[in-house]
């Protein structure tokens, strides 16, 4: 009839030794082979003290069990002669269970208090960017009405619990329902969420939507993924990032450069990322393999780099790694980006430093970088070769700024609205 | 084989079922390749909750990995052998684990190991079914459930791994076997299992919508169904909806691995190899991953919602509050889980203005979420609270509800997801509604209905152990890794070790994965109660918490097509418990208003004018009788 009159409780034993009997033997058989090969390497490890250690935590649980199996049949016995002597019932579980959910609630309510304290005290500083702001701004104002809410709910659920517990003296109020209070509970929800949801939608456009100032044109700055690093390029003295094709990537060209696109003379490569502050900086972000994540969270900036697709990100740093290091009293604080979309085995290393400085450090510091052209890539491209030490002056002041702007806006319109205002 | 089972349920409708239950089961088609629904209900269970152990012990392993990233466990080695040479997990091993964790916790634990369970229990027993509309149909779901698992399991003994592209999987880390070792057969085997693993939840979703829609018994409408069964009807048309267009991306990424297509590739440079592909977009996986992926989440939490309604108004001895209400907010959730998949996709490249629109439609959907909240609260007000391990899990369920729905709030804004995607909070939100909240539901009604699937109890003691400290290192988990992600530590990432910043919350991972082997651990008084009782549990009564719906009303022992006689007709609706006037504080669904003359109310009828004239008589003279007393 059923599957416990099938397996009676000494088939179910015997059945438990023969799976550990087998268990066991094809373990030692393994180990054998596995520590047979282990000698044939190199180090062989002696695996004697880690089972003995692995062994003695699984007695220690066991243990553990045992003792709860022997309370358990204490409260069992306890309870049977309660009952055998006619008296009430001698733990009220009802109760118990009801005291639980109020200790649970002061203790949680420290709990919450401690997270938010202390933990919430080890989260990211203040933004370094103009629109990080409006976010952190959101974001407080969010906080403050999740917490009310949070905190609330969760007194009622654990009070209402512990107050409306079963006391065997009453009858519960029957109440199926009221539907001015359920008006109330959908329409104030709503409303807060709307509120949420304006504020919500008109920081995002004006982080999306930027209306470029023609006196104040942003830094362009390519940033190339590929597993597991970031290339970064500036666009040189004519402040136009080249074309490239990723067709044309070889050893020697890794970002797949078209150098017959004079834009691409003087674009220069970087270590790390250094930007003026106050300027609006505009980030150019593709990626080369797989799918990566662009991640600044000092600047609260976050946008995918995804192979055959140009998205871009404008923003403008409002303070310096100085001012920062002050700031958070860490006169080794960095500002960083990093990957934040899985992408393979060294997704958990792959960062470079920003340095937010001051123009005048800025505009020393660019004229030092290395350009990206060289005479194995002039070669290559059938250009004239330069003599190694001299600085190429060709590309210096290129007059069609404009024009080329137009045409070096990658052909993939993905993220068009981003691009124009 | 199925018209046959339907032929001989149709008999039994007629003949009163004398001999029903009689003919003799081998073992084969009792236990195993079996029809009738509520074994199959404990198939899914059991290989749910062996899933889910498995899951488990995975998660654990990689959080050992983020706790003690420099030390070496060589007992690893034995049992993973190059996978964790010199007893240390390797990155790639590293993202397999995290992937499979997810994977399985999401569809095969939460998706067919939930609904799966409850909806083949319930929808034939609360509704007064002998059985499925199809029970061949119903063991093919189960045994493709099986297989798919099997697969995906089986990934764990190939020389590259398993899948290690995230849960997600998204191209083209996933298309190219040079990127990462888990995308070489691994990946193969993911997608094989999820295409049979769809094929299941279809086969099973079609299932329990046309017997919710057409099988339900005499007087059982819409609006007399347990909220249980409003949520499993929803949660399968979600499925049938959304799970094929999972089915189709999946079929193209197989193309784009196996027959050279360029579906999500373009522009791809290995090294220096640049590859043939040209035209394609990475971002349409994600569209067609997440079109299913959002409603996935709700269809892993709505049947646990349902399962917390009827757990909460029988244990509070009350009828859940604003039933019309719940039921309602329910189709709300599912009508617009279909249009807020983009909240995934923020930061993804996609045009901005589609940002915008997905946000506004990821707020409005807390809306429902929150109706829903304040109704079990105000269910709770002034109830008489049996605290049975169900209902301290359905308390729990709602606890996590409320946490994990608020910190939605956070990542469904858009201009807050820039820095919280992909970050420690997402795995903190997700965990807290999804990792915890459905768990919890789904604890909740195994405690529940663990009597009518194995006509035995679990003991209440061991479920109070459980719980309690299942809830607390829940939240010890998950609470704090909250502000992993508001520090701007990304996810799936193999050891903090390379961050002078993340250094600091190396303590916090050490605690936190203590919790979660406490929790671990505290599972093993579940597993031994739930086994252990299967065959020595006390015997069940028939209606053990004192319930109205249809399934208290079969026998304990069970028998195929459920009722020996005939079919309950139902008379109410399921939440009439402490109704004044009445003498029990339940009337089961089962009991004819005349029957209950002291205790109706006038909107009982529904506006019926006899059965209004009938209970006007009746209380005059009731009237009458008083006065003569008097």
């Amino acid at each position: 009839m059923s599957l416990r009159k099938y397996i009676s409780n000494k088939t179910i034993a015997a059945l438990a030794v023969i799976l550990t009997v087998f268990a066991n033997t094809s373990a030692f058989a393994q180990e054998a082979a596995a520590g047979a090969a282990a000698t044939a390497a190199k180090k062989p490890i002696d695996m004697f003290p880690i089972y003995k250690s692995a062994a003695f935590y699984t007695l220690l649980f066991l243990l553990l069990c045992l003792f709860i199996a022997i309370v358990g049949k204490a409260m069992r016995v306890y309870e049977l002669t309660r009952e055998a002597q006619d008296k009430p019932a001698g733990i009220n579980w009802n109760t118990v269970n009801g005291v639980l959910f109020v200790i649970f609630l002061i203790v949680g309510l420290y709990g919450v208090y401690f997270e938010y304290t202390v933990h919430g005290n080890m989260i990211l500083p203040d933004a370094a960017s103009e629109h990080g702001k409006k976010i952190d701004q959101m974001f407080n104002i969010t906080l403050i009405l999740t917490t009310i809410v949070f905190i609330g709910t969760h007194l009622v659920l654990f009070l209402f619990s512990y107050f409306y517990k079963n006391t065997g003296k009453r009858k519960a109020y029957y109440y199926p329902h009221n539907n001015a209070l359920e008006r109330i509970w959908t329409i104030v929800p709503a409303l807060v969420l709307t509120v949420l949801v304006l504020m919500g939608f008109l920081t995002w456009r004006s982080i999306f939507y930027k209306i470029e100032d023609p006196n104040n044109k942003p830094l362009s700055i390519e940033i190339t993924s590929q597993q597991f690093a970031w290339t970064i390029r500036y666009p040189g003295a004519d402040k136009i990032v080249g074309k490239k094709n990723y067709k044309l990537i070889t050893g020697t060209n890794s970002l797949g450069m078209d150098f017959n696109d004079k834009d691409n003379l003087d674009d220069q490569m970087a270590e790390e990322m250094v930007i003026p502050v106050n300027k609006p900086v505009r980030l150019i972000l593709t990626s080369k393999d797989v799918l990566h994540s662009f991640y600044m969270p000092h600047f609260r900036i976050q946008l995918n780099t995804v192979p055959g697709m140009t998205s871009y990100f404008e923003f403008t740093p409002t303070i310096t790694t100085a001012d920062m290091q002050t700031k958070v009293n860490d006169p080794a604080f960095k500002f960083l980006f990093y990957c934040s979309k899985i992408c393979g085995s060294g997704h958990y290393n792959m960062q470079k430093v920003v340095r937010v400085v001051s123009q005048a450090e800025y505009d020393a510091w660019i004229v030092k970088q290395p350009k990206f052209i060289n005479n194995d890539l002039r070669k290559q491209f059938n250009l004239p070769i330069v003599p190694e030490p001299a600085a190429a002056p060709a590309a210096a002041a290129p007059a069609d700024s404009t024009a080329k702007a137009a045409t070096s806006a990658p052909a993939v319109a993905m993220n068009k609205p981003a691009l124009k205002k | 084989m199925s018209t046959i089972t339907l032929h001989d349920t149709h008999n039994n409708d007629h003949h009163d079922g004398h001999d029903h239950g009689h003919h003799e089961q081998s073992f084969i088609t009792k236990y195993i390749f079996s029809q009738d629904h509520k074994m199959i209900a404990k198939q899914f269970l059991i290989t749910g909750i062996v899933m889910a152990v498995i899951a488990m012990g995975l998660s654990i392993l990689f959080r050992m990995q983020l706790a003690w990233p420099d030390k070496s466990f060589p007992i690893l080695e034995t049992f993973l052998g190059r996978w964790a040479e010199g007893g240390r997990i390797k990155p790639d091993f590293y993202l397999a684990l995290v992937t499979i964790h997810g994977t399985i916790m999401v569809f095969f634990v939460l998706t067919a190991g939930l609904s799966g369970t409850f909806s083949n229990l319930l929808i034939p027993l609360q509704l007064g079914v002998r059985d499925m509309a199809s029970p061949f149909m119903n063991m093919l779901s189960y045994w493709l459930f099986f297989i798919a698992c099997v697969v995906m399991m089986s990934s764990f003994f190939i020389e590259t791994g398993p899948a290690s592209a995230g849960w997600t999987v998204y191209p083209p880390l996933s298309a190219l076997p040079k990127a990462i070792a888990g995308s070489a057969l691994g990946m193969t085997l993911w997608l094989i299992s999820m295409v049979l693993f769809v094929a299941s939840q279809l086969m099973g979703g079609i299932n329990y919508v046309s017997t919710v829609l057409n099988m339900r018994t005499k007087g059982m409408d819409l609006w007399k169904m347990p909220l249980t069964i409003w949520a499993f009807l929803l949660t399968a048309i979600l499925g049938i909806l959304s799970f094929p267009v999972l089915v189709a991306g999946v079929v193209l990424l197989i193309f784009d691995r196996s027959f050279g297509t360029s579906f999500y590739l373009s522009d791809i440079v290995m090294g220096t190899q640049v590859l043939p592909n040209e035209g394609g977009s990475p971002i349409l996986w994600q569209h067609l991953f997440w079109f299913l992926g959002h409603p996935e989440v709700y269809i892993v939490i709505m049947p646990a919602l349902g399962i917390s309604s009827e757990v909460i108004s029988v244990n509070s001895r009350k009828p859940i509050f604003g039933y019309h209400a719940m039921v309602y907010s329910l189709i709300g959730i599912t009508i617009l889980s279909f249009i807020v998949w983009g909240h995934h996709m923020f930061v993804t490249g996609m045009n901005p203005l589609l940002g915008g629109v997905f946000m506004i439609t990821t707020l409005i959907i807390a809306v429902p979420s929150a109706v829903k909240t304040f109704n079990y609260l105000a269910t709770l007000w002034r109830g008489n609270i049996r605290f049975t391990p169900a209902m301290l899990c359905a308390i729990g369920m709602v606890s996590f509800f409320i946490s994990g729905g608020l910190t939605g709030i956070f990542l469904g804004n858009a201009s807050l997801d820039i820095n919280l995607h992909d970050t420690y909070f997402v795995v903190a939100h997700f965990h807290l509604v999804m990792g915890s909240a459905a768990i919890f539901g789904m604890l909740a009604g195994v405690y529940h209905w663990y009597p009518k699937m194995f006509g035995r109890m679990l003991n209440e003691k061991l479920g109070y152990l459980h719980f309690w400290i299942t809830f607390i290192c829940a939240y010890l988990v998950f609470f704090p890794l909250h502000f992993l992600g508001l520090d701007g530590v990304p996810r799936r990432y193999y050891a903090f070790t390379e961050f002078e910043f993340m250094q600091k919350w190396v303590t916090v991972n050490i605690f936190v994965t203590w919790a979660a082997i406490v929790a671990a651990l505290a599972q093993v008084a579940f597993l031994f109660n739930f086994f252990y009782s299967i065959f020595k549990g006390k015997k069940a009564t028939q209606n053990p918490w004192e319930s109205n719906t249809l399934e208290w009303t079969t026998p304990v022992e069970h028998i195929h097509g459920n009722w020996p006689g005939e079919i309950p007709t139902v008379y109410r609706w399921p939440y009439d418990y402490s109704k004044p006037g009445s003498e029990a504080d339940f009337i089961p669904q089962t009991v004819p208003y005349s029957q209950t003359m002291s205790s109706n109310m006038p909107h009982d009828f529904e506006g019926n004018a006899e059965s209004e004239r009938i209970q006007r008589e009746w209380e005059e003279k009731q009237a009458k009788e008083k006065a003569i007393l008097d």
